[in-house]
């Protein structure tokens, strides 16, 4: 099975303090460390243990700049078989829909029995599957949490109200987005990622992918970004200070002052 | 003497040489061909450079071989123990003599001979058989603990001590019987014999018999020696006691550095780690030499696994299990007979990941083994191959990859490393520099991460500061370019990150020009000690202390609560791993009016708090916490207050007291804050840090 695995370079949430910056238009990017965005990181795992299962090959692509070769590198490393970076001034600042016409036209150069993604982006808004799945008119399914390969369809399972699971069955060719935990991605070590420094990471710019220029960009984007700022404190709000155990006293108390604790 | 037995006498074994001779053909060469099947693994092996320091390696045979250093660890077994090996070390001359006297009745062996030989060795006799009696009523009536087996190994290795001990109770009585009825070698007339030995008994009791059927005994009884003795020789390398042939080997091969981590592989240096292809142990050939002897030589006797932290909270590790599991491995894959064969990966065959992860380093199973045998290089060198095949458990992969991004396994912020500096009060009066952009300082106080950002152990870090202001050292810290020393990164097999922190700390070190380091961090000590290189001396506080305090740079007064019971809690890297036992007692017993007791476990046996650095993260399966079973020592030593001087063991006590229900009833307080507390200053007295003073971090 040909799969495709559509990933993104977010800065990692666990290590770093997200605040916004002096101006307030953007989060404070100077000491931000990168990593790959963890759904996506589920996904490529989902992607190698289907080909390990029944054959074919792995490929992982991105939008971005050079920065973003180090993602696709860690994939690399995890097993996939080819990463891809589609780059391009033209790209910058493409909204949703933009990223998504992208990955089209570089979908429609080649031939994916699968196409997956994480479900969102940590700084993304959940919209690239489904319109990427539309733009190739494939089917979709999102928030998908386990994968079973049955000959030419996939029975796919979500998590629902009450931790219950629905399962469906979609055709092949088709686009799901991957939620957390459906797996376990492997450790990808410094050593890991030095044994694959040689491999070549193809990059494909505007006139490879024979995008339409007008489609994509800042002057495409239809949804933009405004400002940032830091909601006020509401009413019946009440921020705790003071150390770690103050803090946690202080929450006992007043979870125990409403009843909560017995 | 009658005229039958002259005949035997002037014309003896003529007829039962040839008899003798085969058996002696038989039983060299199959003994040879097993050694030989045995050594075959050996030889293809992952290399191990043992041969360094010959001098240091027989000083330690002759203490952990032929004084048996270790064994009175253990009372009885290990008297007992004491007391077959010297009987076996003092018969092993009349036991060959016994063997070539049957081919050649003349011979005199030319050392360890004559009548007082032959007496002491009627005694060892008679001293051996009687602690096989006892070793039999352990094995087969008591049944000590630490001899249990999980019933998938089923009955044989009992079957099979008992098999042993019985041969070499028979071998020592037909020794003595040989003894008994053999003619003296000058002038006739029967040996003299040592009076109360086994030897006697068993003349007293065939004395009456004629001559001849005497002569018949004493036949018998040497064909039967030869062949209890071959068959001894031959059948030991299948099982236990074939560490009566390896142990020598074994500890003159022994790892003499404490503290340290082999090299992924020996002989290959690091800048070509890139170009091995598979890193640590993932097949049996992938072991070194030296620990498939290891394996030969366990005589499993249970010690280490009687002492392990992991073991006795019921994590799926014993260190004794991990051999033989891997000796049975061998026995199955270098038969004796048939081809050999190497193509199984261990982990998920004999052993289970969770088996190789809940090690916590402690080195309380190295520490008690008679044989030395290594158990953390093993555990490294399979963690290393669980890594190299990026299999790492899900709780571990976040502080792996933060230490990489962040120098830090919780992700936080490098500026962020130095906030502890900047709590309230402390900024003001003991202000630390910081090493960089020219600062400079005699003294580098190495932090490390957890001391850097933990909020509770912040305040080890304050207060070995002020310890250090008290001193008069001049001292500073690396701030933000200090990263993690690496120590857990190392230990749990992430090698490649491992020698990047170091590289990293190594040159912000050097940067500095500092004249010493110290570190109130026992992980830090050990990993700047024994796994960097070219660094200033580095020091743990509690040796800086106890120096001081014994060249009066400072005083300690007396302490203000009479209530409290001290107990000292030995970290593993301070004590066992680097032999600091004295200085931290030392300076608690200068603190006028503390009172301190001991806990059963404590020095080399201390026990472990549970593992620190990245074993914090790891969930191990296990019935209960090893913290509280460490607390409940305390308690049961009669302490209400355990001083430690790790922030790990600190971190690991204190939940331990919690989920013991012992809050109130007992506390953990490290080392550097009690001293703080005690130090004699001008100006007011210092209250110990409550509720902690907090940084910035986490707010």
């Amino acid at each position: 099975m040909e799969i495709l695995v559509c990933v993104r370079r977010v800065p990692d949430t666990s290590e770093n303090e997200i605040e916004l910056d002096s101006e307030g238009n953007d989060i404070a990017r100077d000491e931000l460390v990168y990593s790959i965005n963890e759904p996506d990181n589920y996904a490529v795992e989902e992607a190698l243990q289907i080909r390990d299962r029944v054959g074919g090959n792995v490929t992982v692509v991105t939008v971005g700049g050079e920065d973003d070769e180090e993602v696709l590198r860690r994939e690399l490393a995890m097993g996939a078989n080819r990463a891809l970076l589609l780059s391009d001034d033209a790209f910058t600042e493409s909204d949703g829909r933009g990223i998504a016409t992208i990955l089209k036209d570089f979908v429609k150069r080649e031939k994916f029995d699968l196409i997956l993604t994480g479900v969102q982006a940590d700084d993304g808004a959940a919209q690239i599957g489904g319109m990427l799945a539309a733009m190739l008119d494939l089917p979709f399914a999102s928030l998908v949490n386990s994968i079973e390969v049955d000959g030419q369809k996939l029975k796919i399972s979500r998590e629902i109200e009450g931790g219950n699971r629905e399962v469906n069955e979609i055709d092949l060719p088709c686009v799901l987005s991957i939620q957390t935990g459906l797996n376990e991605p492997r450790y990808v070590g410094m050593r890991g990622i030095r044994q694959v420094a040689s491999i070549p990471i193809a990059t494909l710019g505007a006139s490879d992918l024979a995008v339409d220029q007008v489609s994509v960009g800042k002057a495409a984007a239809k949804v933009v970004r405004i400002d940032y700022f830091v909601p006020a404190q509401g009413q019946g709000a009440e921020i705790l200070r003071g150390s770690r155990e103050e803090k946690a006293e202080r929450v006992a108390e007043l979870i125990a002052a409403r009843g909560g604790l017995r | 003497m009658d005229h039958s037995s002259a005949i035997f006498v002037t014309n003896p074994f003529l007829g039962d040489r040839a008899l003798f001779l085969s058996i002696h053909l038989l039983g060299t060469i199959c003994f040879l061909y097993v050694i030989s099947r045995r050594m075959q693994p050996l030889f293809r092996a992952e290399r191990d450079l043992r041969l360094d320091r010959p001098l240091t390696r027989l000083q330690m045979v002759g203490k952990y071989w032929l004084a048996q250093w270790r064994h009175p660890r253990y009372k009885l077994a290990g008297l007992l123990h004491i007391v077959i090996f010297a009987g076996f070390v003092l018969l092993a001359s009349r036991a060959f003599s016994l063997l070539i006297e049957t081919v050649s009745p003349n011979f005199q062996m030319p050392i360890l001979s004559g009548h007082i030989y032959d007496f002491l060795s009627d005694y060892a006799a008679t001293v051996v058989f009687g602690c096989m009696v006892v070793a039999m009523v352990r094995r087969v009536v008591l049944k000590p603990d630490r001899y249990k087996l999980p019933a998938e190994f089923g009955r044989w290795r009992y079957v099979d001590a008992v098999i042993l001990l019985a041969a070499i109770a028979v071998l020592m009585l037909v020794d003595s019987l040989v003894a008994a009825t053999a003619m003296a070698k000058e002038g006739g007339g029967v040996q003299p014999l040592a009076a109360y030995s086994l030897p006697q008994f068993l003349r007293l009791l065939i004395e009456s018999r004629p001559a001849f059927a005497r002569w018949n005994i004493n036949f018998a009884g040497s064909v039967l020696h030869a062949l209890t003795f071959y068959f001894l020789l031959c059948y030991r390398p299948f099982g236990i006691q074939f560490h009566v042939e390896t142990s020598l080997f074994n500890i003159y091969f022994a790892k003499l550095d404490r503290g340290t981590v082999k090299p992924v592989r020996w002989g290959i240096p690091e800048d070509k780690l890139d170009q091995v292809k598979s890193f640590g142990v993932k097949t049996f050939q992938d072991f070194t030499w030296k620990h498939m002897l290891d394996f030969y030589s366990c005589a499993d006797c249970g010690r280490c696994a009687d002492n392990c932290p992991a073991h006795a909270a019921g994590r799926p590790l014993a260190p004794r299990l991990l051999t033989i599991k891997a000796r049975d491995y061998a026995f199955r894959h270098y038969p004796v007979f048939g081809k050999c064969s190497n193509d199984h990966a261990l982990v998920g065959t004999i052993y289970s990941e969770d088996e190789i992860w809940s090690c916590t380093t402690c080195g309380a199973c190295e520490q008690e083994c008679p044989l030395l045998v290594e158990y953390i290089d093993k555990i490294v060198d399979l963690r290393r191959g669980l890594i190299d095949d990026a299999n790492v458990p899900q709780s571990l992969q976040k502080p792996l990859k933060a230490l990489e991004s962040r120098g830090n396994p919780y992700g936080k912020l490098e500026k962020k490393r130095s906030d502890w500096v900047k709590a309230g009060e402390f900024q003001q009066s003991c202000p630390v520099k910081i090493l960089k952009d020219g600062t400079r300082a005699e003294t580098l106080y190495f932090v490390d991460s957890t001391i850097s950002y933990d909020e509770r152990m912040q305040s080890i870090g304050r207060a070995s500061a002020r310890i250090l202001q008290a001193m008069g050292e001049d001292f500073g810290i690396l701030g933000a370019s200090e990263k993690d020393s690496g120590h857990e990164v190392r230990r749990f097999g992430e090698e490649t990150l491992f020698l990047a922190l170091r590289d990293h700390n190594t040159e912000a070190i050097h940067k500095t020009g500092v004249k010493r380091i110290v570190t109130s961090d026992p992980h830090a000590f050990n990993a700047l000690r024994h796994d960097y290189e070219g660094l200033p001396p580095v020091e743990h506080i509690t040796q800086c202390v106890a120096r001081a305090l014994s060249n009066g740079r400072i005083q300690l007064r007396p302490i203000a609560d009479d209530n409290s019971v001290y107990a000292y809690h030995d970290p593993c890297y301070l004590g066992r791993h680097n032999q600091v036992y004295e200085d931290p007692r030392a300076v608690l017993d200068a603190i006028p009016g503390l009172e301190r007791v001991e806990m059963k476990r404590a020095r080399d046996r201390s026990f472990c708090c549970g593992g620190g650095g990245l074993m914090l993260f790891y969930e191990p399966k296990e019935e209960q916490r090893i913290g509280v079973l460490r607390v409940r020592m305390a308690a049961e030593a009669g302490a209400n207050t355990i001083v430690t001087a790790c922030p790990f063991c600190l971190t690991n006590l204190e939940d331990a007291i919690k989920t013991a229900g012992l809050e109130g009833k007992m506390r953990a307080i490290d080392f550097a804050e009690l001293v703080d507390q005690q130090i004699v200053r001008k100006g007011p007295v210092r209250e110990l840090e409550t509720p902690y003073e907090t940084a910035s971090v986490g707010d």
